[in-house]
């Protein structure tokens, strides 16, 4: 519990330097001397405040997103973008831009969802029909299955002229987050929190059918609604700041390293260290090349994916 | 009292359950005994709804398994199948409170948390209480499973195999368990057993399964006969009394 705190304070801390990070003059002194309709205080209320929210808000949800896949499915290595999540939903809102241009991006947004769930729905039917012995090849078929969707993308986007949009929004990057820009993430915050609710029917989910039934829980109902969130985080995230690699995975795997698998308890971990994770990647891509950025997936998949080697040659030496 | 009747289930060609009708008795041990194959484990799982039948109804106290609501079986019946794999990393404790969700929910009350105590004392965890269950030993995570299924506290307790993994000791500790489960709190406990001795020394009704059909069923002392063993499992099986009990030999 204590340590939670401290994990609490460290985030909150991490979202201050954010607050102050940046190539415009935004500092206490500055917002301080100068009247709040000039640039350092509009910078912070249009740009900054903003930003920093969506980190929080995506780096929070797309981990939680990744703890549920895990548990619904009962593997350690599958999150958003590795189990054509994220593709399905790009697919999705390609496809509505490509119809129905003039949608709000709320309509957008749901269409990109409704992608997602069906595409997470088709990999849990492939895994249904070729059970898996090792834990190693439930992502990879999950990732064979995003790169036939992310095919199937990239031709439509080609032939259409739109190449360049959807690398613009496949790519998660924070810099284009302005205020009214990022508001859809909320809903991500509400995914959330649905998940805490729900959070032991979550851990029941993941003890397995057999068990599930025996408590009395309809294990259809707890997957289907772990489903919605995960395809509802990966669509909101995706539309507002683009795709954030390995985030769900490595997150709540150090959290159950940490603290177990018990989603009362995990839950409240997961959110805090994934937005701190985010948080943390954000300014490392603000500061290395400044006043230049690198974007958040470059930063985030590089780190990640270290992480995730770690994380894969240590179940190894485990299983041997 | 649970019933069986016209109970089927077909793997393609294969009938594993053909057809069985029976009443498990309420109250007291009932051991489902048989060669590998005979469909015991595949008569309890659809008995306790994890499996659905292609054929046939059953009913526990008058409850249509799959008809009756989830919520209310688990307050009726709990199930431990074998062979459990658990990815989740929870601890022993974490894990025999689940027991109480049919209850609560999630939401654990006083009694919930005497009902988890109960239950972790009598498989002897209190020590392995805060250890996740990917810590342990294959037995000491059996008797975690069973102590989390005992915690669900149900009159109908179905276990498929409980003494895997369990050395002599532990064995004999859980079938006492399981007994005094049966005498003292008048629970119907219903078990898929290997070791025809353990069946013979603890149960009071046997069902002995074969090819998927219920071959003999009857009182312990009617069943534990070499004439009936020896035509359950086609083998040579010999019973001798020893002490009042009888003792099964089938090593040559």
């Amino acid at each position: 519990m204590r340590l939670l705190l401290v994990a609490i304070v460290v985030t909150l801390a991490l979202a201050i330097i954010s607050l102050f990070v940046g190539v415009s003059d935004v500092s206490l002194g500055a917002l301080l001397s100068s009247s709040p309709e000039d640039r350092p205080m509009q910078v912070l209320l249009i740009s900054r405040i903003p930003r920093t929210l969506a980190i929080i808000l995506s780096g929070a949800s797309m981990a939680i997103a990744g703890l549920v896949m895990q548990m619904v499915v009962r593997n350690r290595f599958v999150e958003p973008s590795t189990a054509g999540t994220t593709e399905s939903a790009s697919l999705g809102f390609l496809t509505v831009t490509l119809l129905a241009p003039g949608w709000p991006l709320m309509a957008k947004m749901g269409v990109a969802a409704l992608f997602a769930m069906a595409g997470t729905a088709l990999f849990l039917r492939i895994l249904r029909a070729v059970p898996l012995r090792d834990v190693l090849l439930v992502p990879l078929v999950g990732i064979m299955l995003g790169g036939i969707i992310g095919a199937v993308t990239a031709f439509l986007a080609y032939r259409y002229g739109l190449m360049a949009s959807l690398l613009a929004w496949s790519m998660g990057d924070f810099s284009g987050i302005l205020r009214g820009r990022y508001e859809l993430l909320w809903i991500g915050l509400a995914c959330a929190i649905a998940a805490y609710i729900a959070a032991d029917r979550f851990t029941v989910a993941g003890m397995g059918k057999d068990f599930t039934t025996n408590l009395g829980l309809n294990y259809q109902r707890v997957m289907v609604l772990g489903l919605v969130i995960v395809s509802v985080v990966s669509a909101v995230v995706l539309v507002s700041v683009g795709s954030i690699p390995f985030l769900g995975l490595i997150v709540p795997n150090v959290v159950s390293l940490m603290v177990g698998d018990n989603m009362r308890r995990t839950v409240p971990w997961v959110a805090v260290m994934g937005a701190g994770f985010v948080l943390a990647c954000d300014i490392l891509g603000r500061v290395v090349r400044a006043p230049y950025e690198i974007p958040i997936s470059v930063v985030v998949g590089v780190i990640g994916s270290m992480v995730f080697l770690y994380l894969l040659l240590r179940t190894r030496r485990h299983a041997a | 009292m649970i019933i069986a009747n016209g109970v089927t289930k077909t793997y393609g060609t294969e009938c594993v359950v053909d057809n069985v009708t029976i009443t498990l008795p309420a109250k007291g041990i009932t051991s489902i005994i048989g060669p590998n194959g005979a469909g015991k484990s595949t008569f309890l799982s659809m008995v306790s709804r994890l499996l659905d039948m292609d054929k046939g109804t059953v009913t526990v106290d008058g409850l249509d398994v799959t008809k009756a609501p989830g919520d209310v079986l688990a307050r009726r019946l709990s199930i431990l199948r074998q062979d459990n794999h658990m990815t989740a990393r929870l601890t022993v404790r974490d894990l025999v409170s689940f027991g109480r969700y049919p209850y609560s929910k999630g939401r654990l009350t006083i009694e919930d948390k005497t009902h988890i105590d109960d239950a972790i004392g009598y498989l002897n965890l209190v020590e392995l209480e805060g250890r996740y269950l990917d810590e342990l030993s294959g037995g000491q995570r059996q008797r975690a499973f069973v102590a989390m299924v005992l915690c669900q506290d149900t009159d109908y307790v179905l276990l498929d195999e409980p003494l895997n993994n369990l050395d002599m000791k532990h064995a004999m500790a859980m079938m006492k368990l399981l007994r005094r489960a049966a005498n003292e709190l008048g629970k119907t406990v219903v078990l898929v057993l290997h070791d025809i001795n353990f069946a013979s020394w603890y149960s009071d009704y046997i069902v002995a399964m074969r090819n998927g059909k219920v071959a003999h069923q009857g009182p312990a002392e009617a069943i534990i006969r070499p004439d009936i063993l020896s035509d359950v499992y086609d083998m040579d099986i010999k019973v001798h009394e020893i002490g009042g009990q009888r003792v099964s030999l089938y090593y040559e």
